[in-house]
């Protein structure tokens, strides 16, 4: 790692809480860019104090609302807050609308609050392959709170375990029969369960079904059995208030249990195992692709493919060994 | 790949926000990431924005007649926050006179009644190109 002035500055000025400097390498991180690699690199060290908290759950639940919410909750706790709000890119035109801050514009000028949108960019597990780099920027910077929204989720959006310590599951009341239809998936994920709009008709019974899933559960790690926080009309201030407050102290709770029980520690390896994942798909497998791409050694195996000629296992054994050591890269960095 | 991030926004009470809206879509059709904030901002909570997810340009809609409040105020407060890079440009019920007085601030183009979305598109693909 070169010592470059520039670079130190830079991370001197994330470390000070810079918005302008960490937007911007998160954008770098985005757009895949090699120097803001080299910025996380110099970052990692300096990350690990944030508790992450990630917010799931269907379209229209209420996630973005919830946030902003408990964004209110932990500023009155003079915690600094950061947000990572991940909306869907459009796959046929690539373009993306990050409206989830609409919601979160009363904090807007609070310069303890950091809202950053993401786009998916065709990633499929409900958020955006930056996140994870985003959530390192922003620990960098102090954020005491890092919340992360994912796109509206159905059943297999469930990459937000990876990135957060804990997991709130949104749901509503009155869409048809709520458990059967998110059963496995996003409902293992959950250390907390909100149902989000609970004045509305079939909140009970919503209520009820939780609990007869959570029966036949018989052992919860660390003996956390997820609570489960009824949220009502926004329109009543003072019950609303309150029921997000009690959201805030069952997150607190969750992660005081993390630590005493060790479990912490799970969750961070699994966040690390998944990191190595990716860096390696990054250093070895994209640039052998490039590599295949750039010299048209890829059409020339899917012809043989068409033709019946090879198979994909075939050729993944020849490739594999065509390139026995890190290939030389198509080189940037 | 370098993506173009663009804030569309409304400053102050008007509320009119039928063409702000289809001027997010149509960017996000040119595959543009388009932030929308929604309507009734401040000139201060527009330029924090555009901070905070580091956008290339901040298009503002005005149809009530605050344009020559609003476009100077977010000129200010962009300088202030060492941001003068975002390009502001807009849209609306702007009187020809006003446009004049608002490039020389430094405002970029603001399109008028009439305009295709496609025009925007042009406009701001060549601004920042590749």
């Amino acid at each position: 790692m070169t010592d470059n002035p520039e670079e130190l500055n830079r991370l001197r000025k994330i470390q000070q809480g810079d918005v302008r400097t960490a937007s911007r390498l998160i954008r770098g991180i985005e757009d895949n860019l090699p120097d803001a690699k080299t910025a996380i690199r110099r970052i990692f060290s300096h990350t690990g104090r944030a508790h992450v908290v990630g917010f799931t759950g269907a379209p229209g639940a209420g996630k973005s609302t919830l946030v902003d919410a408990m964004i209110t909750v932990f500023r009155r706790q003079a915690k600094t807050v950061g947000v990572l709000a991940v909306d869907p890119t459009s796959p046929f035109t690539g373009g993306a609308i990050l409206g989830d801050r609409v919601r979160m514009q009363s904090h807007a000028e609070d310069p303890g609050v950091f809202v950053r949108s993401l786009a998916t960019r065709g990633a499929l597990g409900g958020l955006s392959k930056a996140v994870g780099d985003a959530v390192h920027v922003m620990d960098a910077m102090g954020k005491e709170m890092i919340m992360i929204e994912t796109v509206g989720a159905g059943q297999q959006e469930v990459d937000i375990i990876n990135h957060s310590h804990t997991v709130i599951v949104v749901l509503i009341p009155g869409m048809g029969d709520e458990i059967q239809a998110i059963k496995a998936g996003v409902m293992e994920i959950a250390d907390i369960f909100v149902i989000n709009k609970a004045d509305r008709e079939g909140a009970g019974r919503l209520e009820n079904e939780l609990i007869a899933m959570l029966n036949m559960v018989s052992q919860f790690p660390g003996d956390w059995r997820p609570p489960i926080i009824r949220i009502g009309n926004l329109a009543d201030a003072e019950a609303f208030r309150e029921s997000v407050e009690e959201l805030a102290v069952s997150v607190n709770d969750h992660y005081q249990r993390l630590v005493e029980t060790g479990l912490l520690g799970d969750r961070l390896r699994r966040k690390a195992i998944m990191e190595i994942h990716e860096a390696l798909h990054d250093a070895i497998l994209a640039p052998v692709l490039t590599d295949l791409a750039q010299s048209g050694e890829m059409d020339r195996i899917v012809e043989r493919i068409l033709n019946k000629e090879s198979d994909p296992y075939t050729i993944a054994d020849e490739i594999a060994r065509k390139y026995p050591t890190r290939p030389k890269k198509s080189e940037k960095e | 790949m370098k993506k173009l991030r663009i804030l569309i926004a409304k400053v102050g009470l008007d509320g009119h926000d039928r063409g702000a809206k289809s001027v997010a879509v149509g960017l996000r059709d040119a595959g543009m990431e388009v932030i929308y904030t929604g309507i009734r901002q401040t000139a201060e909570s527009v330029v924090s924005v555009a901070v905070q997810e580091d956008v290339d340009a901040i298009g503002i809609s005005s149809l009530a007649g605050a344009h020559m409040t609003m476009f100077p105020k977010v000129m200010r407060l962009l300088e202030e926050k060492g941001a003068r890079d975002i390009m502001v440009f807009g849209g609306g019920i702007i009187p020809r006179d006003d446009i004049v007085e608002l490039k020389k601030i430094g405002v970029g183009k603001l399109f008028l009644p009439g305009t295709k979305i496609s025009d925007v598109v042009a406009y701001l693909n060549e601004a920042f190109p590749n």
